[in-house]
């Protein structure tokens, strides 16, 4: 391969400098937030966390050296081995207090739900890229991509993971919405929602109502959900203006707070950099997501356009949602804080979809 | 779809535009929750988060109570004063173990050593040091309370076995959830510190003894006591048990097998309940209630007769002569005998080049069915199984459930082994000879059962041919007392066998004890009726003449003795296993005999109070 040299000039430098800023703050939280209740032996967590960025920058290369004309090819063979790893978590899949959610491979646990997010927006995308929306009747328009988001959330469902599947549904609607759908579809679908509504709900797992019923009534968990929602709150308002300072955070340090490194990733960060560094941190999110639209408004290809796009929603969600979960505006759901969250499989997922953005962003100008 | 359409391209310009005014305001909205939080109500949280004094309590729920049929308390709990320390609260953690130590006069190592084993929690959480204080220390401790800061008494159930060894293994016990069990566990909501049933009726309804935890959210003070209890979940308490158990007959077995090394087990053979089951050796559950020690459990672990196991279930043993039931019914109902066939027995059978013994040296002279089984001759059944062969005698224990779990426990429970021509192929590469059935016949050789299996098949007899399966629960009840999940008999199978071979067996066995040649005359019973079948089961190959008393005791024979009563219209059906009990006419017969009577009489006594 020619190596050509507007790859280098046009490459999307802001994009990747904000990635490794966030990612940088990412790992010196979680050094932060395992620091207290830190297991003797073992390699420490952030270092770990160090090697799947070191990882995932890896694989965002190798995403990124893909022509992305190319890409489009790997819909299908992308959705078929990630619904296929989604089977084999059922049976062989590691158990974690009380859910199945990890493939044992030679020491590594890979979380096959993470990879499943990008398959589905590679599928939909060249589905969506296909049919325009306002001109589909409810098979084409609604059916087929259905079938291709039911089994997977299905299989998630089962796992059990609310959050990752609330995400991929999320990620679902937003593709769905841009590319349109007529008035008629969108009464179908809402009324198929309403009418499988209780049917969901009879099949959540007890801690998951749970959750849901907290979220509303907060006096009904006081020693679940409850409990660590109250935390997060008292952790983050404490952090005040300025912060505590680097592992100074009390909530953290002394453990008042569950999941210090994975979900509940943000109460650490804001409480010990206070509303300034919360500010900074949402700020360079923010930034991503709206890099994102400019890159997908630049697109000259509707399957790029829709995977930006997809790509785009499924961070926004994830930091909403996460975010949201911290502050008490959202029910508990385990849902991954990107680049700062704790989590091999999540990184590298994130660290591609980057480098997929990096390189649309990056190609766009070649063509 | 290339975005070189105009139309195409304003539309999707548009809803790109919708996107990041729908973003723009998501964020607004996190920046404004942020704002709110850590600049408006900073303060607040500030002085909430400095002497972050929200503590959840647990207040841990009453395990269900475990009863006898009539309602006596088996199992129950007490409340048992246990101390813990609290580290952030403790100033000075030395001087506050130091203290500790001489106020109860323990060694400080012990306070070090369960600190230790808690290293890694958050330093909010008690870690509990001592349990199961007695008054006199509640009481020291109560005094000194203001010296000790972060020091704690907590009061919990502790779970009381009232009956100690009795029927230990069928109630089983509860200790100190283990790290694997944790894991797979904690999404039931099960922590550390929580106890789980472990072996017997305390694991197999774990779910329905636990009942669930309750506990408070509590703000305390900055030495950790409690200033108000903010939130509080009730604990609800677990659900109670009512066995099948009659505890005055299980305290008669117990008593019954004394020191010896067996098991005996009590059945209503009209219902499958078991009204008692004692296995010897035992242990006392609540060693394990209060934390086994280490030396404790080497004890029981290492202890050659095994005292965990429950031999009625899980131990293996020939079925001896009991097994001979089983040949005289696949011999009438396969028509290879008649109850008038005859054949000679003069102390031994020829067959191939080597000679068969029978137990009786000198013989029985001519003998048919009824008088076979009476006086238990070897010869006979040599016979009778060589007509038959392995698989048809194989075919007819299977009826009687030989051979496989009765399904009474959820865990543990042994198969027994039924051999066939095919699994002898199979399992030891070597095709069936003629000879091992002779074997077989009478219950030695492959052939393989637990007590339970016994139990059945003669509780089958006095029922005239129903398969109960066992049942040792019999209800259950809410903390309140309302019926929550009643136990009905299960009738497994009418066994397809005529009414006449199973007449003519009833009348064999009742000969067994009664008629005057009869090996289980021990067991007789005046006015009682019993019938019942003599076993012994061969350990070794003894030598000829040698009598059990120079024989070591680990070479002599299993003793069985399996009996019901009365014998027609029976109520209680017994197997007594007693391993190297010699004769099974002997020791084995007189404590069927023994219980037999006192069960009778107490179930007599119920029902004329009613």
């Amino acid at each position: 391969m020619k190596f050509d040299r507007r790859l280098v000039s046009n490459f999307d430098w802001f994009l990747l400098l904000i990635t490794i800023i966030i990612a940088t703050i990412g790992i010196f939280n979680i050094y932060s937030a395992t620091f207290a209740g830190k297991e003797p032996g073992g390699m420490p967590i952030y270092l770990k966390q160090v090697c799947w960025i070191v990882v995932g920058i890896f694989v965002m290369f190798l995403s990124f050296c893909v022509d992305y004309r190319l890409l489009e090819r790997f819909a299908y063979p992308l959705f078929t081995v990630a619904v296929l790893l989604l089977i084999l978590v059922i049976p062989f899949g590691k158990s974690v207090s009380g859910s199945r959610r990890w493939l044992e491979l030679g020491g590594f646990s890979l979380q096959p739900s993470e990879f499943f997010k990008i398959a589905i927006i590679f599928i939909l995308s060249k589905y969506f890229s296909k049919y325009p929306g306002y001109s589909l009747g409810a098979i084409r328009g609604l059916f087929i991509p259905f079938l291709m988001l039911a089994l997977p959330v299905v299989l998630v469902l089962l796992q059990p993971d609310l959050g990752t599947a609330l995400i991929i549904i999320l990620i679902f609607l937003s593709l769905l919405l841009f590319n349109g759908i007529k008035m008629k579809n969108i009464l179908i679908m809402s009324s198929v929602f309403l009418a499988g509504l209780p049917l969901f709900w009879h099949y959540l797992k007890s801690y998951q109502k749970m959750r849901i019923l907290t979220f509303v009534n907060p006096d009904l968990d006081p020693l679940g959900s409850g409990y660590h929602i109250i935390q997060s709150k008292i952790a983050i308002g404490s952090g005040a203006f300025w912060g505590k300072g680097f592992l100074k955070g009390t909530q953290s340090q002394l453990l008042f707070l569950p999941e210090q490194h994975t979900d509940f990733v943000f109460s650490v960060f804001a409480e010990e950099w206070g509303f300034l560094g919360s500010l900074m941190v949402v700020s360079l999110y923010l930034l991503v997501v709206l890099w994102g639209f400019r890159i997908a408004s630049h697109s000259r290809e509707g399957f790029c356009a829709f995977l930006t796009f997809g790509i785009v929603s499924m961070f926004f969600w994830q930091i909403f949602i996460n975010i949201g979960m911290s502050l008490g505006i959202i029910p508990v759901v385990g849902v991954p804080l990107p680049l700062m969250s704790y989590g091999g499989s999540s990184t590298i997922s994130f660290l591609l979809g980057i480098g997929i953005l990096i390189n649309i962003s990056t190609r766009r100008f070649l063509f | 779809m290339l975005l070189y359409d105009k139309d195409n391209k304003r539309e999707f310009k548009k809803k790109l535009f919708f996107s990041i005014v729908f973003a723009i305001v998501a964020f607004t909205i996190i920046l404004s929750r942020l704002w709110y939080l850590q600049i408006l109500q900073g303060k607040k949280f500030k002085s909430l988060s400095e002497n972050n004094r929200i503590r959840i309590v647990k207040i841990p729920a009453p395990r269900g109570i475990i009863f006898d049929r009539k309602g006596k308390a088996l199992v129950d709990n007490y409340p048992s004063f246990d101390l813990s320390i609290i580290p952030e609260d403790v100033n000075d953690l030395e001087s506050t173990i130091k203290k500790l130590s001489d106020l109860l006069n323990v060694t400080a190592d012990l306070f070090k050593a369960k600190l230790k084993e808690s290293r890694g929690n958050p330093p909010f959480k008690p870690i509990k040091v001592k349990t199961n204080l007695d008054y006199r220390e509640v009481a020291i401790l109560e005094t000194n309370k203001l010296d000790l800061p972060g020091v704690t008494i907590e009061i919990a159930p502790k779970r009381l076995y009232i009956f100690d060894k009795l029927a230990a293994h069928l109630i089983g016990y509860t200790g100190k959830i283990s790290e694997s069990q944790l894991k797979t566990r904690v999404s039931d909501g099960y922590s550390m510190v929580d106890l789980i049933g472990k072996y017997g009726i305390e694991h197999d309804y774990e779910t329905v003894l636990r009942g669930s935890n309750g506990g408070a959210q509590v703000e305390v003070d900055a030495v950790g006591r409690k200033v108000r209890v903010l939130r509080e979940l009730e604990p609800t308490p677990g659900e109670n048990i009512f066995l099948t158990i009659e505890l005055d007959i299980q305290k008669l077995a117990e008593k019954a097998l004394a020191d010896m090394i067996g098991t005996v087990i009590v059945m209503d053979p009209n219902t499958g309940d078991i009204l008692a089951l004692a296995s010897s050796p035992s242990f006392n559950p609540n060693m394990f209630s209060l934390g086994i020690s280490s030396k404790e459990w080497e004890c029981l672990v290492s202890n050659p007769n095994n005292p965990l196991a429950n031999k009625a279930i899980q131990g293996q043993y020939p079925p001896g002569s009991v097994y001979k039931i089983i040949t005289a019914i696949a011999g009438l109902e396969e028509k290879v005998i008649t109850p008038e066939t005859v054949f000679y027995c003069d102390g031994s059978y020829r067959f191939g080049r080597r000679a068969y013994r029978c137990w009786q040296r000198k013989g029985h002279g001519r003998v048919n069915l009824h008088r076979a089984l009476v006086e238990s001759c070897d010869v006979y059944f040599y016979q009778v199984g060589q007509r038959l062969g392995v698989d048809r005698i194989a075919y007819y224990s299977s009826l009687f459930g030989l051979g496989k779990p009765t399904g009474i426990s959820r865990t543990n429970e042994k198969h027994g082994l039924i051999p066939t021509s095919l699994w002898k192929l199979e399992a030891l590469k070597s095709p069936w000879q003629e000879s091992e059935t002779l074997s077989m016949a009478i219950g030695q050789g492959f052939v393989l059962v637990t007590p339970l299996q016994i139990l059945n098949l003669i509780s089958s007899m006095a029922n005239g041919g129903i398969l109960y399966r066992p049942q040792i629960v019999k209800k259950i009840t809410s903390p309140g007392g309302d019926i929550i999940k009643e136990f009905f008999p299960e009738k497994m199978k009418k066994i397809p066998v005529s009414d006449n071979s199973i007449n003519l067996i009833k009348d064999a066995l009742w000969g067994v004890v009664n008629e005057r040649l009869g090996t289980g005359w021990r067991a007789r019973i005046e006015g009682a009726d019993v019938a019942g079948k003599t076993g012994t089961a061969q350990v070794v190959g003894l030598p000829k003449d040698s009598s059990n008393e120079y024989v070591p005791f680990e070479h002599r024979d299993h003793a069985w003795f399996s009996a019901f009563a009365p014998k027609d219209k029976s109520k209680v059906a017994i197997v007594v296993l007693l391993e190297h009990g010699g004769h099974g006419g002997n020791k084995a017969a007189q404590i069927a005999r023994d219980i037999l009577k006192g069960s009778l009489k107490i179930l007599n006594d119920d029902n004329s109070s009613f």
